[in-house]
């Protein structure tokens, strides 16, 4: 356990030196957006729920508590995390959850981790404590500072604490496999999504589609002999490796890009293999691709490209590049938070 | 000086956009907090997103502070004028640009009121979840601004879940474009930084909302309790078995006899309290649903259990409730509505503290409220000629909000906090955060000329507040109109 004055007092000392600062705690998304750089400022001892009231739909923990610890104390409860975050073999945190914004398979039907963040204490630049949003679902006092912290990579501050809303775990699960190429597939996900089914997942690869439904026991089985298909059992290993991307095929390569598109987006015109999630508006694509041209194909379909992960970090950044106006708006609210530029340089994009 | 802004205004817009004399600017003067009155300097009409961004360039280069306005159905007055400042009206822009029925969105420009999002996904089976009750006049564009709510969150969010991407115009005339039909735009999530910011950081131009599948059907329990501390562990109930209502909402022995021979909802007239607590889904679905409901009711103590038979049943029972404000106009001269987020399990305690409190201001307090996430909406009755009973009203609201703060919630659940609820920040939040919002507004509009002076108060505001409330609750500036 460590005390968060501590924190602060470094950060304060690494302020008055303009002394980067690499926030982390478990390291699990040591991988993901730019290189790391600056003096560790480890926040993994930042841990411990704080308050859980099941009856609220509301946690609060300290952000080095790991997601594996909080998920377990929920489903004692019969409650989970909505938005499904990667755990990474259990070393994944809040505050890094929260700072990556990454969300797993349940995603494109209940709603992203921003979604979910009612609160967050955060430590800014000047390593000042500071408390948005809150323990309420409905809270619409001041600006919405908690959820931009979702995705922010760690550059506007460190996160000391965060609310989250949780939800109940569906009374009844069921997983369906249909055979599709990709095409149909597609065509498929695009249309069980505009009907009221109780959809939570859908995966495609290797011309195979699976299809998750959860809620109550009536629909679930109504929707299920609706839709057809072949009943999956013991399907809960196969959505943790989608949701970790530890599909064989996706962790043999020595990059993986994540594309972003419109739900209806039809395929790409890209060979190889692929991962749809997210009822098509999720796309993982294994292996070396010319970053340029991939990005400028995502950019044309109204979405966009990232390096996920690679063995050699690419200069520019792995995100989408921003536009200047956007860029220079997000260099004016970094010096909001971090006027020295201390917290995560180039981790989010090289000029943050 | 405003004279030459009127001239360039006019030059800038087509005939007619631009109104300047006192017998047209009177209907501009208060949005629906109507006790805050002030003629704008001008009220500027533009009819594309061209035109928005000339007004704002021509602002900006003036000086002259800008105030955009939608529907003015605001409760908290974030629309309300200042003399010194052009209000720039969207309601022209009100077009719905495109329904996408398979990617299950709708492109709208921000005049389009919220209801006709849905009226037009219909033929689809789709519609737009959130519901604010002003749904039928009130536009997307205000409810952006104020990340509107209404009686469906609990399971469908509140505006910033249902948005996908929106077009803005800073202060300087620039376009942004904000979020994408593709998730996890790169960069901050500005989407959600804006909705939400009361017109504080930008103008919208076009909203792309997600639409939803209307769910095949509807039922609503409507359970009596004989109080309403019962009513309230009824709440927390619900939640602690699992289920997710589409709404579940509140209202007190007083609201109820104020209804009742309003719409005749068939409300039980001996009740301290009723739970209106609906279930959507399929017919399968809401029928295990509804069950689980009833039974969860009755274990928390309901004298009375009602299941709407059908949708003209459902629509009956929640007639009252909807009617709650207009029957308020039929007892009370004047109701001041409130708007505060507690925790659930709060809700007892709290509505006995308001019982408590209309001894200490001699005024009378009824209560409607989305009890399933913790937002109330306590209505003050009050008769603006009775000398003092304004301000008795105001501090009577004053101390719900603070009360709501200390309890873990907060002074504004989906109003807004606008005009009125301005000191009431300065409980809420310490000097360091509303440090911060005057710095994330800095960020985008260095001059501070979008809607200055609401939502986030000066700390030396607060100072003031904070000094006059030790002195005997007073607030500043007591010559001002307040509502």
């Amino acid at each position: 356990m460590i005390d968060l004055q501590s924190l602060q007092e470094r950060i304060r000392a690494a302020a008055g030196d303009r002394r980067p600062l690499c926030i982390r705690a478990g390291g699990s998304k040591d991988f993901y957006g730019g290189p790391r750089a600056g003096e560790l400022l480890d926040v993994s001892g930042l841990s411990g729920i704080s308050d859980y009231e099941p009856t609220e739909l509301v946690i609060t923990a300290r952000a080095g508590t790991r997601l594996t610890d909080i998920e377990r104390v929920l489903a004692e409860r019969d409650q989970m995390l909505a938005f499904e975050p990667p755990r990474f073999d259990g070393r994944a945190t809040l505050g890094g959850a929260v700072a990556a914004g990454l969300s797993g398979p349940r995603r494109a039907y209940c709603g992203a981790l921003r979604d979910f963040v009612l609160g967050v204490e955060m430590v800014d630049g000047r390593g000042e404590l500071l408390r948005f949003g809150g323990k309420v679902i409905k809270n619409v006092a001041g600006f919405d500072v908690s959820r931009l912290m979702a995705g922010s990579l760690g550059t506007l501050g460190l996160i000391a604490q965060v609310t989250l809303k949780t939800v109940p775990r569906p009374r009844a699960e069921c997983t369906l496999r249909f055979e599709a190429d990709q095409p149909r597939a597609l065509e498929a996900m695009t249309l069980w999504a505009t009907r009221p089914l109780p959809l939570s997942a859908t995966a495609w690869h290797d011309d195979l589609l699976h299809v998750r439904l959860s809620g109550a026991e009536a629909a679930v089985r109504a929707a299920r002999e609706s839709l057809g298909g072949e009943i999956v059992s013991g399907s809960e290993e196969y959505w943790q490796s989608v949701r970790e991307q530890r599909l064989q095929f996706l962790m043999a390569a020595d990059e993986l890009w994540r594309i972003c598109l419109p739900a209806r987006c039809p395929k790409l015109p890209i060979e190889g293999r692929t991962l749809i999630e997210w009822g098509g508006s999720l796309r993982w694509l294994p292996g070396r691709q010319d970053g340029n041209s991939l990005r400028a194909l995502a950019s044309r379909r109204g979405g966009h490209a990232m390096l996920y992960r690679a063995s050699v970090k690419p200069p520019e950044g792995s995100f989408a590049p921003l536009p200047a106006a956007m860029l220079a708006l997000h260099q004016r609210l970094k010096a909001v938070f971090d006027p020295h530029r201390i917290f995560n340089r180039g981790r989010l994009h090289p000029d943050l | 000086m405003y004279h030459r802004v009127i001239e360039r205004l006019r030059r800038a817009l087509p005939a007619g956009a631009v109104l300047s004399s006192t017998e047209e600017l009177k209907p501009y003067e208060c949005d629906a907090l109507t006790l805050f009155r002030q003629t704008p300097l001008a009220v500027a009409l533009p009819a594309d997103e061209a035109q928005v961004a000339a007004v704002l360039r021509l602002c900006h280069e003036a000086s002259v502070p800008v105030i955009a306005r939608g529907a003015g159905t605001g409760l908290s007055g974030g629309a309300t004028p200042r003399p010194d400042a052009v209000l720039l009206s969207l309601a022209r822009l009100n077009r719905i640009i495109g329904i996408d029925p398979l990617g299950r969105t709708a492109r709208v420009q921000p005049g389009v009121r919220n209801l006709a999002i849905s009226e037009a996904a219909a033929p689809h089976g789709l519609y737009y979840a959130p519901d604010p009750s002003s749904q039928i006049a009130c536009t997307i564009g205000g409810n952006v601004a104020e990340n509107s709510g209404g009686v469906h969150c609990l399971k469908y969010g509140l505006t910033v879940h249902n948005l996908l991407a929106l077009r803005v115009i800073t202060i300087d005339g620039e376009v942004l474009e904000v979020g994408s039909a593709a998730p996890d735009a790169p960069g901050y999530d500005l989407l959600a930084l804006l909705t939400g910011s009361e017109g504080l950081l930008g103008v919208v131009t076009e909203v792309t909302v997600r639409l939803i599948p209307r769910p095949e059907c509807a039922r609503v329990v409507l359970a009596a309790f004989d109080e309403l501390a019962k009513a309230g562990r009824a709440v927390a109930d619900v939640i602690a078995a699992g289920i997710t209502p589409a709404g579940l909402e509140m209202m007190d022995r007083p609201a109820i006899a104020a209804v009742e021979p309003f719409v005749q909802a068939g409300y039980p007239l001996d009740a301290e309290a009723i739970l209106l607590c609906e279930s959507d889904g399929t017919a399968q679905e809401v029928e295990e649903e509804i069950l689980r409901i009833e039974t969860v009711m009755r274990r928390a103590g309901a004298t009375e259990c009602r299941i709407s038979r059908d949708e003209a049943e459902r629509l009956r029972f929640w007639a009252g409730r909807k009617a709650a404000f207009p029957a308020m106009g039929a007892i009370s001269p004047d109701y001041y509505c409130m708007d505060g987020s507690i925790p659930r399990r709060r809700l007892a305690a709290v509505l006995q503290a308001i019982r408590a409190m209309e001894g200490k201001y001699g005024l009378r307090c009824t209560n409607v409220f989305h009890a399933g996430d913790g937002n109330l909406h306590p209505l003050i009755l009050f008769d603006s000629n009775v000398a003092d009973e304004v301000a008795r009203a105001e501090a009577f609201g004053g101390e719900i909000l603070e009360l709501c703060v200390r309890e873990g919630g907060s002074i504004t659940g989906e109003h807004g906090v606008g005009v009125e609820k301005i000191n009431q920040m300065c409980v809420q939040f310490g000097s360091g955060e509303l440090e911060t919002f005057h710095a994330v507004k800095r960020a985008f509009d260095d001059r501070g000329l979008l809607n200055p002076g609401k939502a986030v108060p000066t700390l030396h505001r607060c100072a003031e507040f904070g000094r006059l409330h030790v002195h005997g609750g007073r607030l500043p500036h007591p010559e001002l109109p307040r509502f």
